[in-house]
């Protein structure tokens, strides 16, 4: 808990849990105050004004609406898809470090395999022979992002495997898993919030990207259908920027938030990397190996 | 290490690497061969289920035949179809009928390697580049500014930078070309004025690929470099009072690069997929536009033909990037 207190203190991590917290409060309670999202409410591509504060899109939809509603599924997705993401992350990244040798080679370059393979090109041939929808969406993220996490989490696990408070747990007789869910992935929780928070970011924008190919339920309103529409109705062409603006800047403002949080995790647990050089906040028991340091900063990226 | 070793070391280690991107190219195209025949409901009829109504069940089975779903066993499929990529042959495209998948994609990957490539190299030299100077100077102007200012750059998605540069840049100043790769004028020649349309209309698209992946190389960096600097051996260089530029690059920048180059091989998958949804928005004649257009077109023939293509470019540029490592890292070479 006193990683929690720390983080709370870095200034980098509480302005980016204002923001998300901001974006969430907006998604949960802004659509009481505005009209259905889907309804044809006024004349198509309408600049912002006072009956439609964002505009409309080029159905007469309400801007503003299809954006609070949007936040709504897209966050949902993307904070479940990573979560399962990390879940397998560390089931996989907890046996390969832990038992080591045969069954560590054998699940590294099973990952190897899956990390090297470029994600969106799979995802829409998956994507594509499924219904759409968002247990599609998620199915599919989860089958091209799990291997990023596997990776970072291995490492980590195989340095832990190493300490005598492992060896003692395993010498008196606990079973496999246990060490590793009660000894080990405890020991990292900074390093498995930080892959949380990579992977929905991932999610977030893996979303975003195959709905605006149109993989999505075209039905529903997502922040990634959001901008199918908005390019399909040629806002590029009408210079309406009402229509795909409010949604990237949701988009930016929560993966802005996120790698905030991100960073300041990364700053109380690594004091090498806080803006100052001395050593501010209580000592932290994880050490932070290189590879987790960076792995938000290359995983994020989607 | 003699020299010959050095050089019977990076062999191996070459070779062991492309058996695992053979390895890795092999995943992809059975993955490519199962996953239409892992879903629910026949393959052959969602594939032509756009046929309905308009074709004979003859012809029908004859498409189905054309497209190697046939009743045989799997095994025999598989074959066939193992077969018939050894000839180069990828099917043939639903939304371009019925031209071959293979002819279809053949120039259009050229313009996304030209593009991709590009952007990726400029992006990885420059970030690099910032990051090292950041971490340099730490807490200094480009320390303080730049980190956060890209960051923020970096989390809206690719295609949606794309979109604001084309609205501002090409639509309302007009400064650079909105669609296309070069004018429609213009036959494809080594001439001033085509080079000078394709470069022309390569700004925006690679211009936002750019901004949109410097952050996470100059973070990368920048973050390696400020371990790398902590180090003893940068104190030992300080003491024997070694030239401040040459600890720079010689002593930090040199040690800190090798996880920015091992993770660029990796984030060429991302870059490409970003890459991929950039060209739809300018609507470049590259994989990506394809990509919309058989999804719109629900041509699968075409969109497998793209995964197995976009793959093998990219275990091809992983493994240039490993070429790249042995001569940079000795500690490679073993």
């Amino acid at each position: 808990m006193s990683t929690l207190r720390a983080l709370l203190a870095n200034p980098k991590a509480r302005a980016g849990l204002v923001i998300l917290g901001l974006i969430f409060l907006a998604a949960l309670l802004g659509p009481l105050f505005t009209p259905d999202p889907l309804a044809y409410l006024g004349d198509p591509l309408e600049p912002p004004s006072a009956e439609h504060l964002l505009g409309t899109t080029g159905q007469g939809q309400d801007v503003l609406a299809q954006t609070l509603v949007g936040a709504r599924l897209t966050l949902a997705v993307g904070l479940a898809t990573g979560l399962l993401v990390v879940l397998i992350g560390a089931l996989v990244g907890g046996a390969a470090g832990y038992f080591g040798g045969k069954v560590d080679d054998l699940l590294t370059l099973f990952l190897n395999v899956f990390l090297v393979m470029p994600g969106l090109p799979l995802m829409v041939v998956l994507a594509a022979w499924l219904p759409p929808g968002p247990v599609t969406m998620m199915g599919v993220m989860v089958v091209t992002g799990w291997a990023w996490n596997a990776r970072v989490l291995r490492s980590q696990v195989l340095a832990l495997r190493r300490k005598d408070f492992v060896a003692a747990a395993v010498v008196s007789g606990e079973p496999a898993w246990r060490v590793v869910v009660v000894e080990i992935l405890p020991n990292m929780a900074s390093l498995l919030a930080s892959a949380f928070i990579g992977a929905t970011v991932y999610a977030i924008g893996a979303q975003v990207g195959l709905e605006f190919l149109g993989l999505g339920d075209l039905s529903i309103v997502t922040w990634g259908t959001n901008l199918y529409w908005a390019t399909n109705d040629a806002a590029l062409m009408t210079g309406s920027w009402w229509t795909f603006v409010p949604t990237g800047l949701g988009i930016a403002l929560t993966g802005f938030g996120l790698t905030l949080v991100s960073f300041g995790l990364d700053e109380v647990t690594n004091p090498r990397l806080a803006a100052t050089r001395h050593i501010s906040g209580p000592p932290v028991s994880t050490p932070v190996t290189h590879l987790g340091d960076t792995s938000d900063s290359t995983g994020g990226r989607a | 290490m003699s020299a010959l070793g050095a050089v019977r070391g990076s062999a191996g280690f070459l070779l062991r690497r492309l058996g695992f991107y053979a390895l890795a190219g092999w995943v992809a195209l059975t993955l490519n061969f199962l996953i239409p025949r892992l879903m629910p409901g026949d393959p052959a009829t969602t594939m032509f289920a756009r046929f309905q109504g308009e074709l004979e069940p003859e012809a029908i089975d004859a498409l189905r035949e054309a497209f190697g779903l046939t009743d045989a066993p799997i095994w025999i499929q598989y074959l066939q179809y193992l077969e018939a990529l050894s000839r180069g042959e990828l099917g043939i495209s639903v939304a371009y009928f019925p031209s071959p998948v293979s002819e279809v994609i053949g120039v259009a990957l050229l313009w996304t390697v030209f593009l991709a490539g590009v952007a990726v190299i400029i992006s990885f030299a420059l970030g690099t580049a910032l990051g090292a100077l950041a971490a340099w100077r730490r807490n200094g102007l480009l320390d303080s500014i730049t980190p956060p200012l890209l960051s923020f750059i970096g989390a809206f998605p690719y295609f949606w930078l794309a979109m604001a540069a084309a609205w501002i840049l090409g639509f309302q100043l007009g400064w650079f070309p909105l669609r296309h790769a070069h004018d429609a004028g213009l036959d494809p020649a080594f001439t001033g004025e085509f080079l000078y349309s394709v470069a022309s209309h390569a700004v925006l698209p690679a211009g936002t690929m750019v901004l949109a992946s410097l952050g996470g190389w100059l973070l990368g960096m920048r973050n390696t470099m400020v371990g790398v600097l902590g180090e003893d051996f940068i104190t030992y260089a300080r003491a024997r009072g070694l030239p401040e530029g040459r600890i720079w690059l010689h002593y930090a920048v040199r040690n800190a690069m090798m996880p920015n180059l091992t993770s660029f091989g990796m984030a060429l998958g991302f870059v490409l997929s970003g890459a991929l949804l950039t060209e739809i928005v300018f609507a470049y004649p590259g994989q990506g536009y394809l990509l919309i257009n058989a999804v719109r077109a629900q041509d699968y023939p075409l969109m497998q033909g793209l995964f197995l293509t976009i793959t093998v470019a990219v275990l091809g540029a992983n493994w240039l990037v490993d070429l790249v490592t042995v001569v940079l890292d000795p500690r490679s070479r073993t």
